[in-house]
């Protein structure tokens, strides 16, 4: 076993911290509170690299690792950048670019994956549905066989990404009989005719990327859109999602180190009772659980990279260990460093409340923690 | 174009500094350690001009042996070639020998032009570049925040800021330049940049491999003496001017900056 991070992986993580601290977060805070996606930054991680880290380098990536790709969430989040830039960057790598690298043929990879690692595209994927989250094998959006391709027809909820998206990676049923076995993915471009995306929907957190539905209405699809085979698309889902439970969160255990570093900055300089608060246990233990959630969440989500990096491209039962840990176990220690800031936590110049907001979603977001639970008592 | 750039590393500007017990050095125990933020933009204009003439860009360091990460990061920015020079008779020089070790590696190689900071953030000295480019006897420009070279690579035109004004030099190469904010904004090393920068050549050189005498070194040959350090006096706390109507106010404001902070 070996825990180290190679010199390379540290100057990586650092120049990556030094790139967010100084392009992005300035402004971070503002397109949080406006609900704004922040056009700007998305192209910035692009130009840097961050948005293709894992794909080859003749595509447009930089042949990263799926360690190095993990640390490099894991230091936006350190720096300071929003939980909605970072899930808007992890849909659009690992969600949307990464099924179309991973599934898809060598025109469509061409096609698209330089493109979304430049950020030159953004993307996204649709799976769930108004009426299919959890029991996302239910869902009703219909994919018909023509002559020349398919005809959509359907809704998708909760879409990372949906109103910006020029590329979306969409599941749909190909044959309704079926439940599983019936699951296709397609690409479908943002101007497809009857294809449309429904207004930003005002969320608690992750405020700056936006979500919203996807709308198909007869939408024509050439038939080179599909990828892979039809009905392989509920394992592409599961692939995807497996990457939702990993890397993706590795912008909130980041996140939650920035956090405890406010909380110390804090603690140390605000007096009360004649002293800084550091000095109550009670504030320390905060701090100290705090900790105790980073390193736990670091060990979990790295184990998954470090897997995946060894050969073993799915970890469900890893994935939804660290999923439910990191999501269910973040919200004591978010809300803890709203209290160690008092009244100034509750307020949006902290940073601390925005933590609380957009750690909110983990539980939820690319499957419920219930759903998690279900996963792991299924395999063991 | 052969371009030379001289690299000092620094604490980290966001690291909180203690002087230690000996009232003559800083605690360096937890001391983030970066390269001087005035060296990143002689890489970066190093490495500008390099994508425009071709050749090849060498950074050459000072310092204890975790200089070495300050090279790499260089080097990951796109350098070609680093060079440390290392040596425990270096410890607590001064400037000017610093300078003459860095002339003495510099001497040996080929070069158009150098850039060095126009200062450490540390000692905030500025001398290393002034006193390199005697040691070699070539023209140094100092303060620089812009740099053409002419299309034939033979002469330099660089700008230097003068009280609001722009001071424009030109000058015949071999030169040395000494690099001011504004002159770039340094890119971050990449991943590819990174792990490239792992093959390229790194070599360490001691006083004796440039043929000096470590005697001329270190505490010893010091011709300036640090005296004492002492952290600045902590800010007194800010005053609010009282006044009924804007014109009493602004009356009360003349009169402190006149009586109390006598400025006017
Ligand atoms: C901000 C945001 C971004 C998102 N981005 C995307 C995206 O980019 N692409 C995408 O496809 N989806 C996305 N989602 C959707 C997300 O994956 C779903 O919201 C999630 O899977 C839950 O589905 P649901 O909302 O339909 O809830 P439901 O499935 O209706 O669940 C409601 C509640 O019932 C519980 N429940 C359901 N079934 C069971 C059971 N059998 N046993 C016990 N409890 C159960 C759930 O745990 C939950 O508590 C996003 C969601 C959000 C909020
Ligand atoms: C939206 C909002 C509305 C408000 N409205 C009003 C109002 O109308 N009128 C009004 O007067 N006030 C108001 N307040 C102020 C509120 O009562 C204070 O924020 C609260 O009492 C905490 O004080 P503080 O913010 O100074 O935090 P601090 O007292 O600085 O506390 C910071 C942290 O240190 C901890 N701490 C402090 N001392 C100790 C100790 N001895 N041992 C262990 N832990 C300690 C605290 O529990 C907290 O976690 C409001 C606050 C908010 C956010």
């Amino acid at each position: 076993m070996d825990f180290s991070f190679t010199d390379e992986q540290m100057m990586f993580k650092d120049q990556v911290i030094r790139f967010a601290t100084k392009e992005i977060v300035p402004r971070s805070r503002e397109h949080d509170l406006m609900g704004e996606f922040d056009f700007q930054s998305f192209r910035k991680l692009g130009e840097f690299g961050i948005l293709g880290l894992h794909f080859p380098e003749d595509l447009g990536g930089s042949d990263a690792d799926v360690v190095t790709t993990t640390l490099a969430g894991e230091a936006l989040g350190e720096a300071g950048v929003d939980g909605g830039l970072n899930l808007a960057y992890g849909a659009h790598t690992f969600l949307c670019a990464d099924t179309i690298f991973a599934h898809g043929t060598d025109a469509q990879r061409e096609k698209y994956v330089p493109k979304l690692c430049s950020g030159e595209l953004i993307g996204c994927m649709g799976l769930t549905e108004p009426g299919a989250g959890s029991d996302v094998a239910s869902m009703t959006t219909h994919a018909q066989k023509r002559e020349d391709g398919y005809v959509l027809n359907g809704n998708k909820m909760f879409i990372t990404n949906g109103p910006i998206a020029d590329v979306a990676v969409v599941y749909a049923k190909t044959d309704k009989e079926q439940k599983h076995a019936g699951i296709s993915a397609f690409i479908v471009e943002k101007d497809t005719p009857g294809f449309s995306a429904g207004k930003n929907l005002n969320k608690m957190g992750v405020r700056s990327s936006h979500t919203s539905e996807l709308i198909f209405d007869d939408c024509k699809i050439p038939k080179e859109n599909l990828i892979g085979r039809e009905g392989a698309g509920f394992l592409m889902a599961m692939q995807t999602v497996e990457w939702d439970r990993s890397a993706l969160m590795a912008p909130f255990v980041g996140g939650m180190t920035y956090v405890l570093k406010r909380c110390i900055g804090y603690a140390k300089e605000r007096h009360q009772f004649g002293r800084p608060i550091y000095q109550y246990q009670a504030i320390k233990h905060k701090l100290a659980d705090i900790k105790i959630f980073i390193e736990a969440s670091r060990a979990l989500v790295y184990r998954i990279a470090w897997s995946k990096d060894q050969g073993r491209l799915l970890n469900h039962l890893e994935a939804a260990v660290a999923k439910l840990f990191i999501g269910d176990w973040s919200l004591g220690p978010a809300n803890d460093a709203v209290t160690l800031h008092g009244g100034y936590g509750y307020c949006h110049e902290y940073d601390v409340e925005r933590a609380f907001r957009d750690g909110r979603l983990a539980p939820i977001g690319g499957g419920t923690s219930e759903i998690a639970k279900q996963i792991i008592t299924k395999l063991i | 174009m052969n371009i030379i750039v001289c690299l000092k590393q620094v604490p980290d500007t966001e690291t909180q500094i203690k002087v230690a017990s000996d009232s003559k050095s800083i605690v360096t125990d937890d001391v983030k350690w970066v390269m001087n933020p005035y060296d990143e933009f002689g890489v970066e204009e190093a490495l500008r001009l390099k994508e425009k003439f071709g050749g090849e860009v060498t950074v050459v360091g000072l310092g204890p042996k975790r200089v070495t990460e300050s090279i790499r990061t260089a080097l990951a920015m796109g350098a070609d070639k680093g060079i440390l020079i290392s040596d425990d008779a270096l410890e607590g020089s001064d400037s000017l020998a610093v300078a003459k070790a860095l002339a003495a590696a510099i001497k040996e190689l080929e070069y158009d032009l150098i850039f060095t900071g126009q200062r450490g953030v540390d000692d905030d000295l500025g001398i290393v570049g002034a006193a390199c480019a005697e040691l070699l006897g070539i023209p140094q420009m100092s303060i620089i925040v812009k740099v053409e070279v002419a299309e034939d690579g033979k002469t330099v035109k660089v700008t230097r800021p003068v009280e609001g004004e722009n001071l424009v030099i030109e000058s015949s190469l071999p030169a040395l330049i000494t690099t001011q904010k504004g002159l770039n904004e340094p890119r971050y090393a990449s991943l590819p940049g990174i792990m490239k920068a792992k093959k390229k050549p790194l070599e360490e050189k001691t006083l004796s491999d440039l043929g000096l005498d470590a005697a001329g070194f270190g505490e010893g040959g010091r011709k300036m003496k640090i005296v004492e350090l002492t952290p600045p006096p902590a800010r007194a706390a800010g005053k609010i001017v009282e006044g009924e109507t804007p014109q009493e106010k602004a009356a009360e404001l003349a009169k402190l900056l006149h009586d109390e902070a006598k400025v006017i």
